[in-house]
């Protein structure tokens, strides 16, 4: 976005130039041939300039602090709600020589778009940064641009699986989890009551089912008393689906699968089905204003697709509501939807505080305190097991036990899927396709997954 | 190019002037330096002095220009770097994605509708601007006023403006009666959101430079036009319009370069910044974009950037050539 504004420079210091300029050259008419040359001369020496500003990169101002001497400053990316604020500074104030920047990027897409660009100019990147589950694969392709950051005593910090998808072919290991993303449902129990259905958490649990007909069947009956749809978009439900399929977009040579796998065609038409025929989605687009705003209308949605990170974000959006509330269950069994790691760039000056830094946050002192804060669920074993974690209660969500509704959410998660190199080009492809039908309305669910297929092949 | 020709009198007429004087051996080489270097002196001074805009303008403009070039030709990751060269591949897999041709469509349509309406409008209030109005200063300030905001603040607010369901301009039109637009759906509907989000940053500003043109025309020929019984709208028509000519010109090009370049504000209309989920409102920056950053082909990026600054430079043509038959046709009149 910088780059733009050296654009909007230019053009209005060039612009400035000129219109000083227009006045005298305003007099005569017979010099036409060379005025149409300083034209020609101006539009392209012009568009010289802007079109080579538009491609150059953005650099971050990070990585400040010399290596050597006590005062170290450490900068860290984080996305969304992490909840590291007041970690920051506990452990600034452990260590008096350490300083941390948090640079906060809003949406995970644009964290790994930074990345990525960081990674390419070979500087910009944070000290640390962080690297979501859905595209970890995608920079374990560059491995010599991140540090090694395997520690014999934190071996067994974490979950199994969280730990294996973060090591390399070779052994090394990109990155220490932070979070993970077993998922609940979240429901209003005040538009249940209206629509006279059951509110109690363990009454809904078993109204909701554990399978997805089940649940749409539970929204076929809601939608018919209620003014409300039954989920804010088939996007949120999509996330739900697809974490529970084994091999979704591409196989484990990495060949893209997604359009030919009758598996993701099936939960596509179930899903838009759901939505389109039976009305149970409101129509709005994850993250979008709209859907912001609708958590304080009236007329809303009364269920949603809940990974703990995903508490904070409602509680944010619906500030003020009441009737939020988190049923113990999840359709089609458990579900892991996100979750990150904190990776160690080499191109950083401060390595090795660095890597302290991260193995501290990613502490389960630390995850425990992170989800106290923002609902990040922990991911290390140790504080899964944790009383506090098992204690602990959500005054948002009607007091609600979601440390062990959750904790309960994660031993239900049977299948971590296969993400390859291109899954959140794919499923950032397959929810467009999804939301042309949805949100949009603009294609029918057969002409919206032929529009697929071409991206899929635009990819191959 | 005129600095030689300006030059060339005056040497003519010292050397006219020395001819006739017998020079001899002894002297001739200490005059004849020191002319020599008020010569070098007159002669190439000028580019010395406007050298460092060329200097820099070759380093930081037209390096990364030709080097883009060279990017194009090849297999390029954005974090591999560079890969094998495969001369026209590039080009070729970006003409034959349907997704490169929505971003022209959408590049040109939002150009069109924003850049048309932007000029009309800038010389209509720079000739409200130029009458003798009570505390002009603030008038002529306040419509700078949107320029300051900076493009992303303006997306931001506008794309909630637009917003398809809880918007306040879908408020106001259901009130009226109208159904709702969808702004973020329909592809016209978008690019007249963004083009409104163009016309709101940069009406202002051109009014400005078309002020600054309007006082600069001589005020004799309006009361010549008076004296020959023309009224304001003729006078405006003949004088004002014709007299404005070079900054038309002006205004044209860079709104053109401005508006092919588009990308702050169909970025920030919705929350992805992908353009909509059917590239409704994606232009040919934000396709550039997706495939050197979100795709990582530097290869793919730069040669839609190539095919970008072709596009603008022949638009921008067409343009002046336009824009000089549309003028000088009424300067005749």
């Amino acid at each position: 976005m910088r780059t733009t504004d050296h654009n909007q420079e230019d053009h209005s210091s060039s612009a400035r130039a000129a219109a000083q300029l227009a006045p005298a050259r305003a007099g005569g008419g017979s010099r036409r041939r060379s005025r149409l040359l300083q034209g020609v001369a101006l539009t392209s020496v012009m568009t010289l300039a802007l079109t080579a500003c538009g491609g150059s990169a953005e650099g971050d101002d990070s990585s400040g602090g010399a290596a050597e001497g006590e005062d170290v400053t450490l900068s860290v990316t984080t996305f969304n709600e992490f909840g590291y604020e007041d970690l920051f500074e506990e452990y600034e104030e452990l260590n008096d020589n350490i300083t941390i920047e948090h640079n906060k990027i809003d949406t995970a897409e644009n964290a790994r778009d930074s990345l990525r660009n960081s990674l390419g100019a070979g500087q910009g990147a944070s000290d640390i940064e962080p690297i979501e589950v859905d595209w970890l694969a995608e920079f374990q392709q560059y491995p010599d641009r991140f540090e090694d950051l395997t520690d014999p005593e934190l071996e067994d910090r974490w979950l199994d699986w969280k730990y294996e998808d973060a090591v390399l072919e070779d052994g090394r290991l990109i990155g220490y989890g932070t979070d993970s993303g077993p998922q609940a449902v979240c429901y209003r129990a005040d538009l249940f009551e209206e629509a006279g259905l059951p509110t109690e958490r363990e009454e809904v649990a078993e109204f909701l089912g554990d399978s997805w007909e089940d649940y749409f069947a539970a929204g076929r009956e809601f939608v018919a008393e209620s003014d409300s749809a039954w989920y804010s978009g088939s996007d949120n439900i999509w996330q739900g689906m697809i974490n529970q399929v084994e091999v979704p977009y591409q196989n484990e040579e990495g060949e893209i699968i997604a359009d030919t796998n009758p598996e993701v065609k099936d939960l596509y038409d179930q899903l838009l089905e759901a939505s389109v025929e039976d009305e149970l989605s409101a129509g709005l687009a994850q993250w979008s204003g709209d859907w912001s705003d609708a958590f304080q209308r009236d007329e809303t949605f009364a269920t949603m697709m809940c990974p703990g990170w995903m508490l904070g974000i409602i509680e944010g959006n619906a500030a003020e509501v009441e009737g939020w509330d988190i049923a113990n269950t999840f359709p089609g069994g458990g579900g892991n939807w996100g979750g990150s790691y904190l990776t160690v760039p080499s191109q950083g000056e401060n390595i090795e505080e660095a890597k302290k830094l991260a193995a501290w946050l990613t502490a389960p002192e630390q995850q425990l305190k992170a989800f106290d804060v923002v609902g990040a669920f922990p991911s290390t074993t140790e504080a899964l097991e944790s009383e506090e974690l098992l204690s602990s209660t959500n005054e948002f969500f009607n007091e609600a036990p979601t440390g062990e509704i959750l904790a309960e959410r994660a031993d239900a998660v049977e299948t971590q899927p296969l993400k390859g190199t291109e899954y959140l080009t794919i499923n950032v492809a397959i929810q467009d396709a999804i939301n042309r039908v949805d949100v949009d309305g603009i294609d029918d669910p057969d002409a919206s997954w032929e529009k697929f297929v071409n991206d899929m092949e635009a990819l191959r | 190019m005129s600095a030689p020709a300006a030059h060339a009198p005056v040497t003519t007429a010292r050397s006219g002037g020395s001819a006739p004087e017998p020079r001899t051996g002894r002297r001739k080489p200490k005059v004849s330096f020191r002319h020599r270097a008020s010569a070098w002196d007159r002669r190439y001074s000028p580019y010395l002095y406007i050298s460092p805009f060329f200097l820099l303008f070759a380093v930081v403009g037209l390096f990364p220009l030709i080097y883009t070039g060279w990017v194009a030709t090849h297999d390029w990751d954005l974090i591999m770097g560079q890969g094998e060269f495969i001369g026209t591949e590039n080009f070729l897999a970006v003409l034959g994605e349907r997704a490169f041709w929505i971003s022209l469509r959408n590049t040109l349509s939002i150009f069109i509708l924003s850049s048309a309406p932007q000029v009309v409008a800038a010389i209509l209030i720079a000739y409200l601007l130029d009458y003798n109005l009570r505390a002009k200063t603030f008038w002529r300030m306040g419509v700078l006023v949107p320029y300051v905001v900076t493009p992303v603040a303006v997306a931001l607010i506008f794309s909630n403006l637009f917003g398809d369901r809880f918007g306040l301009v879908n408020s106001i039109l259901e009130t009226v009666g109208i159904d709702a637009i969808g702004w973020h759906s329909g592809t016209l509907p978008s690019h007249l959101a963004i083009a409104t989000m163009v016309n709101f940053r940069w009406t202002g500003y051109n009014a400005l430079i078309f002020l600054a043109a309007m006082q600069a025309v001589p005020r004799d020929l309006y009361e010549a036009a008076e004296i020959d019984g023309a009224g304001k709208v003729r006078q405006f028509i003949s004088v004002t319009i014709p007299n404005l000519r070079p900054t038309i010109i002006f205004v044209i090009i860079t709104s053109t370069i401005g508006g092919l370049q588009i990308f702050d504000e169909p970025r920030m209309f919705d929350q992805y910044g992908r353009g909509g989920t059917d590239g409704q409102w994606q232009t040919m920056t934000m396709y550039l974009y997706e495939l050197g950053w979100t795709r990582s082909d530097f290869g793919q990026a730069s040669a839609v950037a190539v095919l970008l600054f072709l596009l603008i430079v022949a638009i921008g043509l067409v343009n002046f050539i336009i824009t000089r038959r549309i003028s000088s046709s009424e300067v005749k009149r």
